[in-house]
């Protein structure tokens, strides 16, 4: 199984470099995941973002569909995009602690 | 990783290899192979030899009989599927075939040519089962199986959208996609599988859909639907789940109500359906159209696809509705009748609108929507303003399954004709049953395969770029969810300025809905220049 070390943390992951154990998410987490999604610095926004998929998460044991993200925490897709630059299924849900979706997606 | 770019890829060769495709060697270079299925899946769905290993891994801990497993595999598939021996035996090597696979086209790489990828496993058919490979060996064109051909198996098997363009052409009607399937099903065996087909399998067994959506979050999907529909046309639909005694059971890939573009589509479905007032429900255990166990083995094909059925019955409906999903309609077409079936507790389906009994679903009970919608249309049930869509200049891209595996090729054309006024085919020979493939189908569209995807969508994408240019179009229509999340990657990458639709978004934007509010914006929430009301 890969490892992820930063900031002096090693954290176990999948091969695209999601956190292997979801539970295991803190905030910490979203901070150190930054860098490696392009992320240089974690605004409001961001986590306006991360708060809503992990919440999402924890209630429904999945991320929420892309549209319901955009409405909910108010941003277009594109918005989402030049926050998290592999997207609302890869970049956030990866800081968020999600599983990556698979499937038809 | 850094993934190339347009420009270095599309510098494509095609020389004479420098060893002959008797040599099991490959490379598995990052980008043009899929991770491994995680163990985890292999046990939620009892499939052998679960482990930890990656294609690249030097030692891919095969059982130690594997050889005695594949070889006592071959034996059984060969006498139990007559086609696979046929395939096996009958092939001229004409190399008709040679130059129709997009992933020949994309890679240059000569074992991508179909009639090579299925000499790699006749090969071994030869070598093992047949009289002359066993006295003659390499002369007769006999190979010995050892773990460099299983490692070359997974490579160009994972190599294969099983999108079936090379059967279109081959004199004997051989289908490639079969020979793959057989592979992939043999490779199963010993526990060579990836992730981005087993997972969703496994999530299939586990809560009804590839995605892994629980029946509350479905719920909270559709309710989300509901919503969003009502503040877009003023109509607020009732879309159930799980009501017993409705007349139809609608299936839609989990897509449809999770992803994007697919979301909008969806949107499409609601409208319509309430408009001409289909008594309809959803169901959270069949909340799957889709079926990556046809990219798995045929015993996962029926294991996930018995769902549909007895859902159908539970719910006491009269017929099941299929949404836009693309290798869906090859497993309802091609085999959910004779593996599941026969559904002799449902009805032949007739359209309570327009009285049309479904003739071609008797066996299945199950009708395409694009049948559907395109029925309405004909007899003129729904009112459409296509100027609601004239913001785009619509090509449409004919998702492999539903045109080769059930020829649907007209009904698409015909509600598009009817729902947008800018409307043009992409070039003969890419289109209809000559139709190219996105080049992640079949379970293969993941991150990590990312340039093999781009060389094998590189066919599409370029018949894209040509109607692009002559005639400015901007959207791609089609009707398969894989199809809606991987096109929109391989156009970014190739032909920028083209969007990615299914059909019923743009039916959804066109119907005049009884009582609607004045509509404003489309599906997407964009603005629509609003002309001219036609009336269909």
């Amino acid at each position: 199984m890969p490892a992820f070390e930063v900031n002096g943390k090693t954290y176990n992951v999948d091969e695209d470099g999601f956190l292997e154990e979801p539970g295991v998410w803190t905030k910490e987490v979203a901070t150190d995941f930054a860098g490696c999604e392009g992320v240089t610095e974690l605004t409001e926004n961001h986590w306006k973002v991360i708060n809503y998929l992990r919440n999402y998460y924890l209630q429904f044991g999945i991320a929420p569909m892309i549209r319901k993200l955009c409405k909910e925490t108010g941003f277009k897709l594109n918005e989402i995009y030049a926050m998290f630059p592999s997207g609302p299924a890869k970049g956030a849900c990866k800081l968020a602690g999600l599983p990556k979706p698979t499937g038809c997606v | 990783m850094a993934n190339p770019k347009p420009e270095e890829l599309v510098q494509i060769q095609y020389p004479t290899p420098s060893k002959g495709w008797m040599d099991p060697a490959v490379e598995f270079r990052k980008g043009t192979y899929c991770y491994s299925a995680l163990a985890r899946n292999l046990n939620y769905l009892g499939l052998p030899n679960a482990r930890e290993w990656q294609p690249f891994d030097a030692d891919w801990k095969l059982p130690p009989d594997w050889k005695r497993i594949i070889l006592d595999g071959m034996k059984e598939r060969l006498e139990k599927f007559r086609s696979f021996r046929l395939f096996m035996d009958i092939c001229v090597r004409c190399g008709a075939c040679a130059d129709k696979c997009h992933f020949y086209i994309g890679s240059g790489d000569p074992k991508n040519m179909p009639v090579v990828r299925a000499e790699l496993v006749r090969s071994v058919y030869r070598r093992y089962f047949t009289l002359s490979g066993q006295l003659f060996g390499a002369l007769a064109g006999a190979r010995d199986l050892t773990e460099d051909v299983i490692k070359e198996w997974f490579y160009y098997a994972h190599q294969c959208t099983e999108c079936r363009r090379c059967s279109v052409f081959c004199p004997y009607g051989i289908d490639t996609a079969e020979i793959t399937m057989i592979v992939r099903e043999l490779l199963n065996l010993i526990g060579c599988n990836i992730n981005w087909v087993l997972e969703p399998a496994a999530n299939c067994f586990r809560t009804g859909n590839h995605l892994g959506i629980q029946p509350h979050g479905f719920k909270d999907s559709v309710d989300f639907a509901v919503d969003e529909l009502e503040e877009l046309t003023g109509i607020r639909v009732d879309a159930s789940i799980n009501r017993k005694g409705a007349e139809v059971l609608l299936v839609v890939p989990s897509a449809d109500y999770f992803g994007t573009p697919h979301y909008y589509t969806f949107l499409g479905y609601l409208a319509l359906l309430h408009e001409v007032g289909l008594d309809y429900t959803f169901s959270a255990y069949a909340s799957e159209g889709g079926n990556f166990g046809l990219f798995n083995s045929h015993e996962m094909i029926k294991r996930l696809n018995a769902k549909i059925y007895t859902e159908a019955k539970r719910l006491g409906v009269k017929w099941i509705l299929g949404g836009e999903c693309g290798h869906m309609w090859r497993v309802l077409h091609q085999y959910m009748d004779t593996m599941n079936g026969p559904a002799d507790f449902l009805e032949v389906p007739v359209s309570p609108v327009t009285g049309t009994r479904f003739e071609n679903a008797r066996s299945t009970k199950m009708v395409h929507i694009c049948e559907f919608t395109a029925d309405l249309i004909h007899r003129g049930k729904i009112r459409l303003d296509p100027a609601r869509n004239d913001r785009w200049n619509v090509t449409y891209h004919d998702s492999c399954n539903p045109a080769r595996a059930m020829g649907l090729l007209e009904e698409p054309r015909y509600i598009l004709r009817s729902v947008c006024n800018q409307f043009h085919e992409m070039p003969e020979n890419t289109i209809r049953e000559q139709t190219f493939c996105c080049g992640s189908g079949s379970g293969l569209g993941t991150d990590e395969n990312f340039e093999m995807r781009m060389r094998g969508g590189l066919p599409r994408a370029n018949a894209v770029k040509y109607v692009r240019d002559k005639h400015g179009v901007n959207l791609l229509t089609c009707i398969c969810a894989i199809d809606k999340a991987t096109l929109p990657p391989l156009l970014e990458y190739w032909v920028p300025g083209v969007d990615v639709a299914g059909i019923h978004e743009l039916v959804g934007n066109a119907l005049v809905m009884r009582g609607e509010k004045e509509r404003t914006t489309d599906l997407r929430g964009e603005p629509i220049d609003q002309k001219e009301v036609a009336h269909a």
